[in-house]
């Protein structure tokens, strides 16, 4: 018998002010999944950092181009795919920052790699230099409230 | 909407700043600029009080550790205070911990600064 899916798709235009209603949208489709306050914010944090990953890199500051953002819902596991068609990049030199020596040597920036990582438990990233990226990350959900793809 | 405010009081010579809001990549350059005023000010003693902020990102917590090494050279700090345990979260995530003083209340942070 097939799973129960339920697909959300949802394009914001690319810059920073959209990023609180971009939060609270996906929160609020978190919630509905069944997921309590710890892992919605958790959620939130990790959609954010890939969002303004878009608007700071991919779009270099901001522009016209959207973000889209796809939400797959089943009954394990809650999956976003943050997309973009900015600048892209090569996936094989994005490095998760060692957090030790950056602490030490007191950086700035580059932390949202490494928070989406965290925070999620699956993280892919798929670029095309020039042509743009799809970052896509799941969240298991686990036996909190059962996953309710609601019909 | 419920964006973000920084409010600046001096206690005593020490440089309170009451965040307000949600501090992400958007709202980040207003923090910016109010540490930054209160080094222009040549005030290096700072305690920042998140008891009204409900939301932080990397790009907030970014903003400390650009001014951190400035402040402690000229012998301030930037003490943390008030943090709901959503926020604290979020710097223990990334081991913001052990770099920077974080208390409990602006009372105990300022004491501490009284003591050095």
């Amino acid at each position: 018998m097939p799973r129960k899916q339920k697909k959300y798709r949802l394009k914001f235009p690319g810059q920073s002010d959209n990023l609180e209603i971009i939060r609270d949208t996906v929160s609020r489709i978190a919630e509905k999944a069944g997921f309590d306050e710890d892992n919605i914010n958790m959620i939130e944090l990790a959609v954010d950092e890939a969002c303004a990953n878009v608007v700071k890199h991919a779009f270099q500051g901001g522009g016209n181009k959207p973000i889209d953002l796809e939400i797959i819902v089943d009954e394990k596991k809650f999956t976003i795919v943050v997309s973009d068609r900015g600048t892209g990049f090569d996936v094989n030199k994005l490095k998760r920052p060692d957090m030790k020596e950056y602490l030490s040597k007191k950086r700035v920036g580059g932390l949202g790699i490494h928070i989406i990582h965290t925070l999620m438990d699956e993280v892919q990233f798929e670029s095309v230099p020039g042509k743009g990226t799809h970052v896509r990350m799941s969240k298991f959900i686990k036996n909190e409230k059962k996953s309710t793809v609601k019909t | 909407m419920e964006g973000f405010e920084v409010t600046h009081r001096d206690d005593s010579g020490i440089a309170v700043l009451q965040l307000k809001g949600f501090l992400d990549a958007h709202t980040a350059p207003t923090l910016e600029s109010a540490l930054q005023n209160c080094i222009d000010e040549q005030k290096f003693k700072i305690i920042v009080n998140f008891e009204d902020l409900t939301y932080i990102s990397s790009a907030g917590l970014g903003v400390f550790m650009g001014f951190i090494e400035e402040v402690r050279e000229k012998s301030g700090d930037i003490k943390l205070s008030n943090m709901s345990a959503k926020i604290f979260r979020v710097f223990d995530l990334l081991g913001f911990p052990a770099l920077y003083d974080i208390l409990d209340k602006e009372e105990e942070a300022k004491s501490s600064f009284n003591k050095q």
